[in-house]
This record gives structure tokens, C-alpha cells and sequence, in this order.
């Protein structure tokens, strides 16, 4: 992002600014009420917007804010366990499936493949498949293979997503030179080696960025566990926290509380490394 | 790569092998599969029997199937034209030259796109509840709005606009925020010597230049917008809401499939799908021009 472009037009306006803030508060707002939800009593949710309004500091009855929601979520321990099968899930696809698709995007960008245009067409058609299409046939084969309510039957099927060939694909022919591999194999390299020790580190941004999205896809994921998984100790939080509503009675604190165990982790890691992640969710839209 | 060591013939294979292998089994076997089941009817995943094109008539003849088209179709739309403008509008201003706090800004805009569907779910199903919802409570507030107004019971389908208003302002922004990086000032500082107003430069100066990277952004929303399906599931606690208010394409096709285990028909509402979206990435691909090589933000 340059700041340096010198431009004849007057610097932004004192609307713009006012727009731009409103509308960022504007945002904020769910943010903030899922943060002060957490911490409420289930009847707190009927009286106040935000905290329990009382005769404490800034006019907040502080007294009113509680654990109690985080103690019961913790209690019978199902929420502990889906976090734990979230992180695997999610750390474990993302690691194959960047494992994968790096080999795959490298072999199409620099080697000589037979069928390798063929190839090319293919991963392009493979993209524009819409996954709800494999819904039911996936099912189907998951069945079959015996890989119901099995982590791999889900970690498998997501570990080689076409559109991370295709990434991997151009983040190879853009920033490995042809003359580093020649030179590794002049110097008697091997290929795989090639692979490892020059493209890797080379592609080590798109290698980071990929592994976030893949690692935030999986964890954000709801429909594939919901029909893949049956048994309740191996649903992740996006599953477990979903079953927290009820029908009749809703507690609406545990609920929040729930949520926020799910999405602040994910947003912590996002500010932590949120320079690869923006280039990474957006590189969909390079093409050649 | 007409150097003289080339790679040996089978390195590149050995690279590829996990990914054509995983993709022959768990995308293009499946593919095939569903054309397959679409002619069946099946009973849960082991019993079926051979139906013909009955699926396909019976999903046509489906009011229930013309409903959830009607919703997904206005689901679409309001998030076409609600969300993409106030995307633009939000980069056009963003991308004003010296404008201070701009990665701040984008960074906010964007963080809910980090928060997954189920979970934006989760916390607007509190929100919107009548009366104590901070939705009404807030639009009554500023407003004057009915406090009793009946997002979850009514107006399903404009619920689940403002929250994906909300979950994917900011990713939409992002992309033509890039886009609107790459425009080339001369262009724009020549129009305004010109003499050509802002609306004039927008029209024929920037629009031009951002409409390959404005027609892929139109592309993934249609796209993503017809296959919504967590949002109005969560919302409405695993139902369709009041009078299937809230059935959208995918529900009904997940209902088919799993809560009444005819895979075979889910397929073919799978297909009748997915010829859609891949006919508007067709279309999209041929008309939509090229994408600059660095359209990143």
C-alpha cells in the first residue's frame, strides 16, 4: 500500500473520515456485544444492550458480570474436547493439504509434465465445481470406504482443493528463477531435493498464507463435520457450539460465551500474522 | 526450460501423485457418482434403485423446490445490491490519497469475514430477537423502529442479508480496494484537467479499469450467495423457520439427502445447482476480461 503517490486532489475529507469511522464503529459493534455477552446472565440480556446497566463505575453494575458461563461450558467438558478436535482438524488438513498442493502447483509451473496444459485445464475446471455438488456422492463414498464419523474422512477428502494448485501454481512460475533449478541439477540435485531445499523456501509466503486460509476454512467449517461426524465427542466447536441452542430455552449467555471461545482464538492469530492472510485471501484473484 | 538436465520423467509425477490421486477419489469419482445417483432413488447410502429422470421432474414439480429458489434468488440479489455498492463506496473512500489510518480501517472491515458462518449465526440469532435483540433495540434507538419487528418469524430473507452484510463488506472491499490501487492516476489527473467531474472520472476513467476485478467479485458472490446454507441453518435452529421462510437451495437439498436419506434426489438438485453456477462462471470467464497480474490489496 503506497502512501507516496503525489496527487493534485485535496486530502481526504473531513466526510470521508466521518464515514469511515462510523461505519468501522458500525462494525465493531457485534465484536463488542459478543465480548460483553460472555459474561452476562442469561436474564442480564433482557435489561441491557451491552453490560447490566447499575450504580457501578460509568453507571455499569459491574457486580452483575459473571464466569458462571464459562464455568458451565467447561463443566461437562464437551467444549474443551471440540476445541481440541478443532485444532487438530484444522491444523492437520491445512499442513497436508499445503504439503500437497505446494508439490502439485510447483510440478505444473516448472517441470516438463506430459498432458501438462491438459493437466492445467483440468485443476481450472476442478475449481469452478461447487462443493455442494459432492455433497450427497460423498456421502455416499465416505460410506462405503468406511470413513463415517472419522477424522480422515474428513481431513482426506479436503487435503488437495484445486484452487491451491492453481496458487501454488502461480506463486511458483512468479518467484522461482528456472536458472536456480538448472543450477541445483547441474550441481547433481536431485528433483525432490530441488523441491525442498530451492522452491520451498522460495515459496514460503504463499506456503504461510495458504496454511492460514486452509487452517481458518477448516475451523470455520460447519456443514461437512455436521453430515460426516456422528458421535459427540468428535464434533468440532463449530458443531458443538451450534447445538447449544435450543429449541424451547435458549441460554443465551452459555451460547455467547460458546462463540467467543470459537472466534477469538481465530481472530488473535489473524491479527498476530494478518499481512499474509490479506494477500493470501485475496490472491484468488491474480490471474495470468 | 530448454536447458540441457532436464528433470527426470518421473519426478513431476511423484510430486503430482498426491493430489491426482486424492482428487481421482474424493472429487472426480464423486462427480461422476452424482450423475449417477441422480437417476436413483436412494434410501440411505446403501439401498437404492433406478428412477430415471423422475428426480429431475419431481424437484421441478416441487413447490417446496420453487420456494427455496425464490428465497436464494432474493438472498442474492439484496446481497448484489446492498453489499457490492457499499463495498465500493467504502474503497473508493478508503483509497483516497492521504488518508490517515487506512490499514486500521481495512483491517476492522475485514475481521468478520474471519468469524465463520455458524459462529455469525450464533451471535446474530441473539441479535435479532424481538425486543431484547440489539438490532431493534439499536434501530429503535435511532430510528424509531418497531421494537417487536419479526426478523427471525417474517423476514428471514432480509436477516440474512444484514448479517452477511456484515460478515463480507469488508472481504468485497478488500478486493476492489485493489483493484482501485492499480488504476493509473495519470489517467484520472488528465480527466480532471479535462474538465470531467468526480461522477464522469468514476464512469469512464475508473470503471473501466477495475471491471475485470468488479466482474470476479459479482461472479464470487453469485456463487457464494446461491449456496448459502449454514447461515439460515444456525439462524433457525436446523429448520426452514416459519412457512420455509428461511429454505434455500442447499437446505432444501440437505433436507432431501439427509434428514430423508434420498441421496439420489439431493443429486439432482445438486446438478440442477450446479449447471447454474458453473454456466455464470462460464459466462464470467469469457466476458470478464483479464485480471491485472497484482490485484492484491
Amino acid at each position: 500500500m503506497s502512501d507516496s503517490r503525489t496527487s493534485s486532489r485535496p486530502a481526504a475529507s473531513l466526510a470521508t473520515y466521518g464515514v469511515l469511522y462510523a461505519g468501522a464503529a458500525i462494525v465493531l459493534v457485534p465484536f463488542l456485544w459478543l465480548l460483553c455477552g460472555a459474561f452476562k446472565h442469561n436474564e442480564d440480556f433482557f435489561g441491557s444492550m451491552f453490560l447490566p446497566r447499575g450504580e457501578g463505575l460509568f453507571g455499569i453494575a459491574w457486580g452483575r458480570l459473571t464466569l458462571d458461563n464459562f464455568r458451565a461450558l467447561l463443566a461437562n467438558s464437551s467444549i474443551l474436547r471440540a476445541m481440541l478436535n478443532s485444532v487438530f482438524l484444522s491444523s492437520m488438513t491445512a499442513l497436508i493439504a499445503t504439503f500437497v498442493c505446494a508439490m502439485g502447483g510447483y510440478a505444473l509451473a516448472k517441470l516438463r509434465v506430459r498432458f501438462g496444459p491438459i493437466l492445467l485445464a483440468v485443476v481450472l475446471a476442478a475449481v469452478i465445481v461447487p462443493p455442494t455438488l459432492l455433497l450427497a456422492p460423498g456421502y455416499q463414498l465416505l460410506f462405503r470406504l468406511g470413513m463415517l464419523d472419522s477424522f480422515w474422512g474428513l481431513i482426506i477428502p479436503a487435503a488437495a482443493p484445486a484452487f491451491g494448485v492453481y496458487l501454488f501454481r502461480q506463486a511458483s512460475l512468479g518467484s522461482i528463477p528456472d536458472e536456480l533449478i538448472e543450477a541445483a541439477r547441474i550441481d547433481g540435485c536431485g528433483e525432490l531435493r530441488i523441491f525442498s531445499a530451492v522452491a520451498v523456501p522460495l515459496l514460503r509466503p504463499m506456503i504461510s498464507a495458504f496454511m492460514l486460509i486452509t487452517f481458518l476454512g477448516v475451523w470455520n467449517n460447519f456443514i461437512n463435520p455436521q453430515i460426516v461426524l456422528q458421535s459427540a465427542e468428535k464434533f468440532p466447536l463449530s458443531v458443538a457450539v451450534a447445538q447449544l441452542k435450543g429449541v424451547y430455552y435458549q441460554d443465551y449467555g452459555l451460547q455467547i460465551a460458546g462463540t467467543l471461545l470459537s472466534v477469538a482464538p481465530v481472530l488473535g492469530l489473524f491479527l498476530l500474522l494478518q499481512r499474509d492472510f490479506v494477500s493470501g485471501l485475496t490472491s484468488g484473484a491474480v490471474k495470468e | 526450460m530448454s536447458a540441457s538436465p532436464a528433470a527426470t520423467r518421473w519426478a513431476p509425477w511423484v510430486l503430482l501423485a498426491p493430489f491426482l490421486l486424492i482428487s481421482a477419489i474424493f472429487l472426480v469419482y464423486p462427480i461422476g457418482q452424482s450423475i449417477a445417483l441422480s437417476v436413483q432413488q436412494t434410501f440411505g447410502p446403501a439401498h437404492s434403485r433406478f428412477v430415471g429422470a423422475a428426480n429431475y421432474r419431481n424437484v421441478v414439480a416441487d413447490p417446496l423446490f420453487w420456494q427455496a429458489v425464490r428465497n436464494t434468488l432474493l438472498y442474492t440479489a439484496g446481497s448484489m445490491f446492498v453489499q457490492l455498492p457499499l463495498s465500493l463506496g467504502l474503497a473508493l473512500l478508503l483509497d483516497r490519497p492521504g488518508l490517515r489510518g487506512r490499514t486500521v480501517l481495512r483491517t476492522i472491515f475485514f475481521a468478520p469475514v474471519l468469524v465463520g458462518v455458524v459462529f455469525v449465526a450464533m451471535i446474530f440469532g441473539v441479535m435479532f430477537e424481538k425486543r431484547t435483540g440489539l438490532v431493534n433495540q439499536a434501530l429503535h434507538s435511532a430510528l424509531g423502529w418497531d421494537l417487536d419487528f419479526p426478523w427471525l418469524q417474517r423476514y428471514v430473507v432480509p436477516a440474512l442479508i444484514v448479517a452477511s452484510l456484515w460478515q463480507y463488506v469488508g472481504f468485497n472491499m478488500v478486493y476492489f480496494l485493489g483493484a482501485l490501487q492499480n488504476v493509473r492516476r495519470e489517467l484520472i489527473e488528465a480527466a480532471t484537467i479535462d474538465g470531467a467531474g468526480a461522477w464522469r472520472r468514476f464512469v469512464h476513467v475508473i470503471v473501466p479499469q477495475i471491471r475485470p476485478v468488479a466482474t470476479f467479485i459479482v461472479l464470487l458472490s453469485i456463487v457464494g450467495s446461491f449456496q448459502i446454507f449454514e447461515l439460515p441453518y444456525v439462524l433457525l435452529n436446523g429448520t426452514a423457520g416459519p412457512d420455509n421462510r428461511g429454505l434455500t437451495i442447499v437446505m432444501y437439498l440437505y433436507q432431501m439427502g439427509f434428514d430423508q436419506g434420498d441421496l439420489g434426489y439431493a443429486s439432482a438438485v445438486g446438478w440442477l445447482l450446479a449447471t447454474i453456477l458453473i454456466g455464470f462462471t462460464l459466462v464470467q470467464r469469457r466476458f470478464g476480461g483479464e485480471l491485472p497480474r497484482r490485484a492484491r490489496a
